[in-house]
């Protein structure tokens, strides 16, 4: 079983049906498959071992992923952000791939290239490859890290961890006629390929964005008469800072989904009011779990908005509970169960599950479970809260602090619009906290202020030793926070006073 | 009797109808379909009969199961003929629809 037969069954039941539309162009669930099996073909003749793909989202994705598919090879999104140094070193990890881009100039290594149109017009011409039998144990995709500790390493996803999330989430064909799903996250990222699988299997239209703005998001939300949408956090705050300012109607969505990085319960709150009749879903998951893996549905949503229960309320900070197919468990550093309510690293397994880098092997240790290495709890009624990485921990006078907290209770002061809580090494306490702040435009406030707004709110070992302003946070492209830039900076700075 | 693999790839003899392995069966047990043992991944087959029975589509997309045995079946190529283990029908299974998070 591998992801091309998603498309398979798609064209099977509703052939003439719209699968995805980019601008003036619409294709349906026959079209699609047709220019994949042509891309399929291209790819086998070519003898490429890989289709690299650097552009925006457009048709031609869907076309390069499910060509790729078809054709055993693995997909390799590209991010079209990188300098053409590092896309260079990426491509040249491959002997032969064939690569799709409109900016071929910054390619040299061997292989065919196409331009994104070319590359649609090219499989519709092709001989389309016969049907042929993919191995699910074969790689569908790869997908690099954002690489910003390190080398950024290649997440292996054969077929059979995307085709077992896709089944044990999605019905076959349960999307209504109407449905459209409006995307606008980059396809080098794992929410882009689940994205496109999950929405084609479902016989949901994918509307595509190809360059993002609050404002042109808007205007297509509107004109494609969207019923759905995936979104990270920074572009959702956006959105609703817009509708505030412009005092625009809010486009009528039944679902919103957003992920791909810690969502801050200010800005939640902001966006559930800018969206009173829209449903809204967190959805929680690693690339290397082939996405979601658990989720915080649109009645958990409204039962914690309503509630006065603490527990119940709380649960807006939460990523829900595990996807059907997936187990999840908190262990302590020494490996033990944690209680509900006890912080440790949250460990996941399942089918979907891949945890292996290329050249790396699996990293599932030998009772099956991927380790995230992310700080989490679980609560009494089994919901996920996950508060950033564990790596992150600032350990302060033997004490572990989640920056995520002390960062939350920064963004609820009326003048603070961002904020980002790093440890730096100290030789009286180990670390010592440092807090980044982004005011309001038009704020001014004071440091000791927050600090004291900390202070009283949590508690003295959790105070920020120092805040630092910044007009704004080097932050991911799904809105998470550089904090290696972030101590770059501070390195440079206090450098810089001592001379 | 054979034991089928989460994956594995099942074809009527009889009609048009495949589906696809989701979750395997706690025991050994053969698949038909319209009666019919229906053939494994990389086997031979000629189709034998006339791929028409009356008021038994298998349909594409739904899963079908064996309680029993926990044997469960996915429709990826529709067509007609009732899947059975054991000569028990197996059940049309009802989606638990969970939100759309992609």
């Amino acid at each position: 079983m591998n992801i091309s037969m998603l498309l398979t069954m798609a064209a099977t039941g509703a052939p003439d049906a719209v699968a995805v539309e980019h601008r003036a162009r619409r294709s349906t669930y026959a079209q699609l498959a047709r220019l994949s099996a042509g891309g399929a073909g291209i790819v086998s003749r070519e003898g490429a071992d890989s289709v690299l793909f650097l552009g925006v989202n457009s048709t031609a994705l869907p076309v390069a992923l499910f060509a790729a598919a078809a054709a055993g090879v693995p997909f390799v999104p590209l991010n079209y952000r990188l300098s053409a140094e590092q896309v260079r070193a990426l491509a040249g990890r491959f002997q032969r791939p064939l690569t799709i881009t409109d900016a071929a100039e910054v390619l040299d290594g061997p292989g065919p290239t196409y331009g994104l149109q070319e590359w649609v017009d090219a499989c519709s011409a092709a001989e389309p490859l016969a049907s042929a039998d993919v191995d699910p144990e074969s790689i569908a995709v790869l997908l690099f890290t954002s690489g910003t500790t390190a080398e950024p390493k290649a997440a292996v996803l054969r077929h059979r961890h995307l085709v077992s999330y896709v089944l044990s989430t999605v019905e076959f064909g349960s999307a209504g006629p109407d449905e459209a799903n409006l995307v606008s996250v980059p396809p080098y990222h794992i929410a882009a390929v689940a994205n496109l699988l999950t929405n084609i299997y479902a016989g949901r239209r994918l509307v595509y964005l190809d360059s993002f703005s609050p404002g042109a998001w808007l205007d297509l939300a509107r004109a494609s008469g969207a019923t759905h949408a995936m979104l990270v956090p920074t572009m959702l705050a956006r959105i609703a800072d817009h509708l505030a300012e412009r005092g625009e109607p809010t486009p009528g969505l039944r679902s919103v989904s957003y992920g791909g990085a810690r969502m801050p319960q200010a800005v939640l709150e902001q966006v559930l009011a800018a969206f009173p009749d829209t449903g809204f879903v967190n959805a929680y998951g690693l690339t290397e779990t082939s996405s979601t893996i658990a989720l915080l549905g649109p009645d958990d949503h409204r039962a914690a908005v309503a509630s006065d229960a603490p527990e119940v309320r709380a649960r807006l900070g939460s990523v829900g509970r595990p996807v059907p197919g997936v187990t999840i468990a908190v262990f302590d550093a020494q490996g033990r169960l944690c209680p509900p309510g006890v912080r440790g690293e949250l460990r996941v397994k399942g089918p979907q599950v891949a945890g292996e880098y290329l050249g790396g092997g699996a990293l599932l240790d030998k009772d099956g479970w991927f380790h995230t290495r992310d700080q989490a709890y679980l609560d009494a009624d089994g919901y996920l809260f996950v508060e950033g990485r564990l790596d992150d921990t600032i350990i302060r006078g033997g004490e572990n602090i989640a920056p995520a907290e002390i960062e939350e209770t920064l963004l609820a002061h009326p003048q603070v619009a961002d904020a980002a809580v790093v440890g730096m090494a100290d030789d009286e306490w180990g670390q010592r906290i440092l807090a980044y702040v982004v005011p309001h435009s038009t704020a001014q406030p004071d440091a000791e202020e927050l600090r004291s707004w900390v202070r009283t709110r949590l508690r003295s070992s959790k105070t920020p030793d120092e805040v630092i302003f910044r007009t704004d946070l080097p932050r991911t492209e799904t809105g998470k926070i550089l904090r290696r830039l972030l101590h770059l900076d501070t390195v440079d700075s206090s450098s810089g006073s001592v001379s | 009797m054979p034991r089928y693999s989460v994956g594995e790839r099942l074809r009527s003899r009889v009609s048009t109808v495949e589906v696809v392995v989701v979750r395997a069966s706690s025991a050994d047990l053969e698949v038909t379909c319209a009666g019919v043992p229906v053939a494994r991944d990389g086997e031979e087959m000629r189709h034998q009969g006339s791929g028409a029975f009356a008021g038994e589509e298998t349909l594409l997309g739904k899963r079908y199961e064996d309680q029993n045995s926990g044997l469960e079946l996915l429709c990826v190529v529709p067509g007609s003929g009732r899947l059975a283990v054991a000569e028990r029908p197996l059940a049309l299974k009802s989606p638990k629809p969970l939100p759309s998070s992609d």
